[in-house]
């Protein structure tokens, strides 16, 4: 499929471009070591004052904290590189180069472009969640394990989705990058699961930026609490943002006139 | 003295008006900035409410309004960041700096301070939102709202002294990455910023007695939300001078041995 061709073509190029820096490998692993050190102080200090924390015991939150790694992991390789490149290349009209090649446009500006060390996030999330299940002694079982992966997927879908819809208004405003921060702001709250917060700002973490989706849902796979329903609901929610983007991009392409027009 | 007051009102001014271009890109920024002191509340609030009401000495109300002030204070605490001088180095700013008169720390306390009206003035309606969302409990005396307003600008300064010497660190090398995350992870933890400092173990409170972070940070909220004694206050603006003049006296050594490498490297 023209998909998996283009994007292991695509990462392939990134691997050997960013193996000629391997130093960065070094400072990503500082870096990531530094934000698991500060997430599971901050762990340490609220169970220092409580027990729970909404209904979450400390170990079923450090589960939510590894999702939350992992998940930021996926979106600062693929994701966010992609949706960046793809700003400043309306911004400066070099989005040409990319549509005039004969790949299906959505796709080419979606995977050309990785920052791999940024993978580290996701082993040392992947590590987290180890912990974690290991200290829930649930004894995870296939299901189970089977409806965290799709959880995990269909939540970077929506992610993904979200984020091209908005890249995607680059094409009406021009100047979009300050949704990084927004979305960077945002997405901290999926480190807590978003039961806790009041029911309006549940419902914006849900919809509006589906960090729910993205972090607590694939967490409640692994302790016990998915509901078939909740799946169901994400499987739909994410193909309604995934049909909704492709409208978009299709719709905002049509406005775009290129750098000499 | 009169030149120097000059320079800083017209850089200050210049600072007002390039803010002001950019208002929506303005509040974007402020939505993705207060998402961070948001979440600590809700979360500290449902561990009061769960815990009978009050944890290390806060309420919920009383929570409200710390995070609240909390983002006045984050907007007073950006200054120069220790990032910008790779950039100002290798783009040849400093040099056109140095051919300047005066020092260029005068340029970037003037600049942020004038940046800091703008942003005050921006707060000032979501404050409001925030009011109206969580109820803080927050009835200040007029002796705390005078205390408050010198302790934020004191704040200022202290953040600026301190970010500009690590910044300066950049004159010797430039892989400064990994000692300016270790400082802000540091600053997170000890300032106030993730939580009050009264919620730390007793240890880390003592270790944060040590370093000047809560200065610029914890300290000028609890002055506003009214945890603290006058004699307390008093006590906290001598801390914040101390800290000034330790961070100019940082600067003045760093830059005079800094500034002979530059010239070294860049001719």
């Amino acid at each position: 499929m023209d998909l998996f061709r283009l994007f292991w073509l695509y990462l392939r190029v990134s691997v050997m471009n960013e193996l000629q820096y391997r130093v960065n490998f070094f400072v990503q692993v500082f870096q990531s070591l530094l934000a698991l050190i500060t997430g599971l102080v901050g762990l340490a200090l609220v169970f220092s004052h409580t027990n729970e924390l909404g209904g979450w015991s400390r170990t079923e939150l450090l589960v939510v904290m590894g999702v939350h790694i992992l998940m930021g992991g996926v979106i600062r390789t693929v994701i966010q590189p992609n949706m960046e490149r793809l700003m400043s290349d309306v911004q400066e009209g070099t989005l040409d180069y990319a549509l005039t090649k004969p790949a299906d446009s959505q796709i080419l500006v979606s995977v050309r472009q990785f920052r791999i060390w940024q993978t580290i996030d996701i082993v040392m999330g992947l590590l987290v969640l180890l912990v974690a299940v290991y200290q829930l002694q649930l004894g995870i079982g296939v299901l189970q394990t089977l409806s965290f992966v799709v959880a995990l997927l269909l939540g970077a879908l929506m992610i993904y989705s979200f984020w091209l819809i908005l890249t995607t208004a680059a094409f009406w405003v021009v100047r979009v990058e300050h949704v990084l921060e927004l979305f960077q702001g945002v997405y901290q709250a999926g480190r807590w699961p978003v039961g806790i917060y009041p029911a309006w700002l549940q419902t914006g973490l849900t919809f509006l930026v589906p960090v729910a989706f993205a972090v607590t849902v694939p967490a409640e796979a692994l302790t016990g609490r998915l509901t078939l329903q909740t799946l169901l609901g994400a499987a739909a929610l994410s193909a309604l943002l995934l049909v909704l983007a492709r409208w978009i991009w299709r719709t905002g392409l049509r406005r775009y006139s290129g750098a000499s027009a | 003295m009169r030149a120097l007051l000059d320079l800083y009102l017209k850089t200050m001014k210049l600072a007002i008006v390039e803010r002001f271009q950019y208002r929506v890109a303005e509040y974007f920024y402020m939505i993705g900035m207060i998402a961070e002191p948001v979440i600590y509340l809700v979360v500290w609030t449902t561990i009061a409410e769960s815990q009978g009401g009050v944890v290390g000495g806060y309420t919920a109300g009383e929570f409200a309004a710390y995070y609240i002030v909390w983002t006045l204070v984050r907007n007073m605490n950006i200054v120069f960041t220790p990032y910008g001088w790779e950039f100002r180095i290798q783009h040849g700013q400093l040099s056109g700096m140095l051919l300047r008169p005066v020092h260029p720390l005068h340029y970037d306390l003037a600049f942020f301070a004038g940046w800091k009206v703008v942003a005050i003035i921006n707060w000032l309606p979501i404050a409001a939102i925030l009011t109206l969302i969580f109820r803080p409990t927050l009835d200040p005396t007029l002796l705390e709202v005078g205390g408050f307003f010198v302790a934020i600008w004191g704040a200022y300064l202290v953040r600026s002294m301190l970010l500009w010497a690590l910044g300066l660190i950049t004159l010797w090398t430039t892989r400064v990455g990994a000692i300016f995350e270790l400082y802000f992870t540091l600053e997170l933890l000890l300032s106030g910023r993730l939580v009050p400092i009264s919620l730390l173990p007793a240890w880390a409170q003592q270790l944060a007695d040590f370093l000047p972070f809560q200065w610029a940070f914890g300290y000028p909220i609890e002055v506003l939300i009214g945890q603290l004694t006058p004699q307390q206050i008093l006590y906290g603006f001598g801390m914040q001078a101390l800290w000034i003049l330790i961070g100019l006296g940082l600067i003045a050594i760093l830059w005079r041995f800094g500034i002979r490498r530059y010239s070294a490297v860049g001719a």
